[in-house]
């Protein structure tokens, strides 16, 4: 225990226009143990860790290597001093193969590279680690797990001794996750310390030695694991008390909103993006999509939205086919969408929040006057949303694309629930929202649903899932591969339908 | 058709797609670190008119070339600071750059029009490989220039795809977050290889004026830095077959020019159009073999990097 802390960060500050992203936070990080950074989005944990990777120089505060004061001027002295980090979004190069990424920036090679003795070596660091990967595969051929891995490599390879992972969860299956888990673990035990970003309580408990509580900028709290416990944990991250609202038991209404018959389509690059989907979506119902990023989640909600054409089989809203129609003929049948992409698709970033909000109904004979929109009546209405969802605009006028991801949220349900629809396909609806966004986006679901609404739920979040659903349906490569009832399934064979283990395991016995 | 004039004309597309060749391999690098340079036809225009009156006034060919390869850069180091430092439109400024260039060139040049070059480049046949039939004359009965062109195609292929320094050129076209976050300098780089690429357009440029015609003309280089700008897109970012690519359209203009001498009636203005049809033609299948597959352009190729930005 005499060994000096790898890490010391000392009452950094680190200021960006009109915000303090941290004020005199205090981290540090031992020799051989996991450091968890807790907190929720925009409390400051990126920015920390980006000055500690040299991605920006604070304001103030000192930055204490092994006992040496450092002053990172950029990512590579940061890396020369041990200090790795795996990003959120992977900073890799699809058309690169994993050795090449992983060599990318060291300037100990020789000027010619030996490509042979590079994969060499890489198979043998992976292989200490327990790592699987090949060092010859292009790096977009791989899972996201796979991908990972690489960057874990590439880190390592640097020869890091503090190994920082941003939200390493968020794109795993159950069963990755374990194995990512297992993975640091062993990488501690050769001295190397790591910190691991996140937002997810039930990680903390499972991996955290110590964890580290940020709020709105400022360390809230550093406790050792035998102090840890969920309550406290919640408490501290959010400063209050969340109100959740359990799920009623209402069984869902017997009307099949939503029915797909053998539904096929192809993807972007005309390969089978779904392929034989059957399934059906009552009046008062949560239908969970489970499923791996990628598995067909998209391709699923555009077709059913009418953005993408069907192969063959039918889409159907209150036993009327649709599969013919237009998206606004969908829009007319009932079908509402709050789409993955807020911005790109599910808003105009440029229109300000009314002409956001009456994106749909501006047809209302209600809001117009002659062949003009009456301004005076949309005012009133989108002021009577603004204040029943809770949405905070700066400025009436202003661009949407300048609210936060939770305002954002807000307004395009506010649009989509208000159009009175049958059937509300909710795609990754809390994706980078914060818990107390979360909350509310998920109490609009639940409130919606014992109105009566089909809801259609697509996540990668199985607490998510879980959480609000009736039942779970699993997306894998493009094909269904089991419906059961939220309650009474475990995660884990959630986590098996993703990748599809029982067909596999079929064909291989 | 003898073999003669079969020699003569390939030979002379050799001399008529050397031009295209070193602006092609300068496109190749900017566009390999992200940059997309629309300028070169004026860098092109301004290296062929600075070394044309470099070279006229010392009489010394060599002077030409070096004066023409700094103005390319000079004209290429304006393009990075907009395009790297400013982070405006790639495409806007490499327009912009062109036009000034055909303007900038045309006010330089205006007392040397037509004048004859007192010692322009000489062919310098290559001993015993001159020797060799039909290769002989074809490749290696040529100017100095030429000769230099063929080590640095090779040079440019190994230096892109085997050296750490090439590895580094890709991943900042490719992803320059990525690059940036392993200790790469995106911004160093991207003026590097953008100040190369215009030196290599202002000796393309220089070739016509010092060699090819020898003499300057107002507009002289008449869309052949266009070309060298599709023929990379062609020779999917690979300096050895831009090598094929420049060879196969200074043949069809050896070719235009030859079946003038030949009195086969051709109107000029239709031979002139040749290899512009000959670029449209090669941009429809090369895009349509890019969406087949995936041979991709270099992926940040034409997006400003910020690395602040999120």
């Amino acid at each position: 225990m005499n060994q000096p802390n790898l890490v010391e960060l000392n009452n950094i500050t680190k200021k960006f226009p009109g915000v303090t992203a941290n004020d005199q936070v205090n981290f540090s990080v031992r020799p051989g143990e996991i450091h968890v950074l807790l907190g929720e989005n925009g409390s400051g944990k990126s920015t920390l860790m980006s000055v500690l990777c040299g991605l920006y120089s604070p304001d103030a505060g000192d930055i204490i290597i092994r006992g040496t004061k450092m002053q990172f001027r950029s990512p590579r002295q940061a890396i020369n001093a041990g200090i790795g980090m795996v990003h959120q979004h992977f900073k890799l190069i699809e058309s690169f193969s994993v050795a090449e990424n992983v060599i990318l920036g060291d300037q100990s090679i020789p000027q010619v590279l030996k490509m042979h003795q590079i994969k060499n070596y890489l198979t043998k660091l992976s292989q200490r680690f327990g790592l699987q990967i090949n060092p010859s595969a292009m790096v977009w051929q791989l899972s996201v797990g796979e991908k990972q891995r690489v960057e874990i490599v590439k880190m390592l390879y640097r020869g890091s001794q503090v190994l920082i992972l941003d939200e390493p969860t968020a794109v795993l299956t159950p069963q990755e996750t374990g194995e990512l888990f297992r993975t640091l673990r062993e990488m501690t035990a050769t001295g190397r310390g790591i910190v691991v970003i996140t937002h997810k309580m039930h990680e903390v408990m499972e991996i955290a030695d110590r964890v580290t509580v940020l709020r709105r900028g400022r360390s809230v709290a550093t406790l050792e694991k035998q102090q840890i416990n969920q309550q406290d944990l919640a408490w501290l991250m959010v400063g209050q008390d969340i109100l959740r609202q359990e799920k009623k038991k209402i069984p869902p209404g017997d009307k099949h909103v939503l029915e797909l018959k053998n539904v096929h389509c192809l993807n972007d690059q005309g390969l089978p993006g779904l392929t034989d989907i059957s399934f059906t979506v009552h009046s008062g119902e949560i239908f969970g999509i489970a499923g791996i990023a990628g598995s067909g989640q998209r391709e699923l909600a555009e077709v059913i939205a009418r953005l993408r054409p069907v192969s063959s089989g039918d889409v159907l809203i209150n036993n009327q086919a649709i599969t013919g129609c237009s998206p606004r003929q969908a829009i007319d049948h009932g079908v509402a969408m709050v789409p993955e992409d807020r911005l790109g698709t599910g808003l105009v970033p440029n229109m300000d929040a009314m002409d956001n909000l009456i994106l749909k109904s501006y047809r209302n004979k209600s809001l117009r006057r002659g062949p003009f929109l009456n301004r005076t009546l949309t005012r009133e209405k989108v002021n009577q949303l603004v204040s029943r969802f809770e949405i905070r605009l700066n400025a009436p006028d202003a661009p949407v694309k300048l609210l936060s991801g939770g305002n954002l949220q807000r307004l395009l349900l506010a649009r989509e629930i208000t159009s009175d629809p049958q059937l509300l396909i909710a795609v990754y609806p809390v994706r980078g929202l914060d818990i107390k966004a979360t909350e509310a986006v998920h109490n609009l679901l639940l409130e919606q649903r014992s109105k009566g609404l089909a809801v259609l739920l697509i996540s990668e979040d199985l607490e998510e899932i879980f959480k609000l659903s009736d039942r779970v349906g699993v997306l894998c490569d493009g094909r269904i591969t089991g419906i059961r009832p939220a309650d009474a399934t475990g995660v884990e064979e959630i986590g098996l339908l993703m990748m599809d283990a029982q067909n596999q395991g079929e064909t291989t016995i | 058709m003898s073999q003669e004039i079969f020699v003569a004309i390939l030979a002379t597309a050799i001399t008529a797609g050397t031009p295209i060749l070193y602006a092609a391999l300068g496109e190749v690098l900017a566009e390999r670190s992200g940059i997309l340079n629309l300028g070169v036809e004026g860098m092109m225009l301004v290296g062929a008119v600075s070394g044309f009156i470099c070279a006229y006034e010392t009489a010394n060919p060599w002077y030409g070339l070096v004066v023409a390869m700094l103005a390319g850069g000079m004209m290429a180091l304006v393009h990075a600071f907009l395009t790297v430092t400013l982070r405006a439109n790639q495409v806007v400024s490499g327009l912009a750059l062109t036009m000034f260039g055909i303007g900038l060139s045309g006010y330089l040049g205006q007392s040397y029009v037509g004048l004859p070059l007192p010692a322009p480049f000489k062919i310098i046949p290559l001993p015993a490989l001159s020797d060799i039939p039909v290769l002989g004359p074809v490749f290696f009965n040529h100017d100095p220039v030429v000769y230099l062109s063929y080590l640095l195609v090779p040079m440019l292929w190994f230096y892109i795809f085997h050296t750490r320094a090439g590895l580094q050129l890709r991943a900042v076209g490719e992803n320059p977050a990525a690059a940036d976050s392993m200790g790469i300098n995106v911004f160093r780089a991207r003026y590097f290889y953008v100040i190369v690429g215009g030196m290599l357009a202002g000796i393309g440029g220089a070739y016509l004026s010092l060699y090819y015609v020898p003499s300057w003309m107002d507009n002289m280089i008449a869309g052949r830095g266009w070309i060298a700008v599709a023929l990379v897109i062609f020779a999917t970012w690979n300096p050895a077959n831009a090598l094929w690519g420049s060879y196969l359209f200074g043949g069809i203009d050896a070719l235009g020019f030859r079946l003038q001498t030949l009195n086969v009636t051709v109107s000029p203005y239709f031979l002139k159009m040749l290899p512009y049809i000959f670029t449209i033609l090669v941009l429809i299948l090369v895009t349509k073999r890019n969406l087949a597959g995936r041979i991709g352009s270099p992926q940040a190729l034409g997006l400003p990097y910020d690395r602040e930005e999120r």
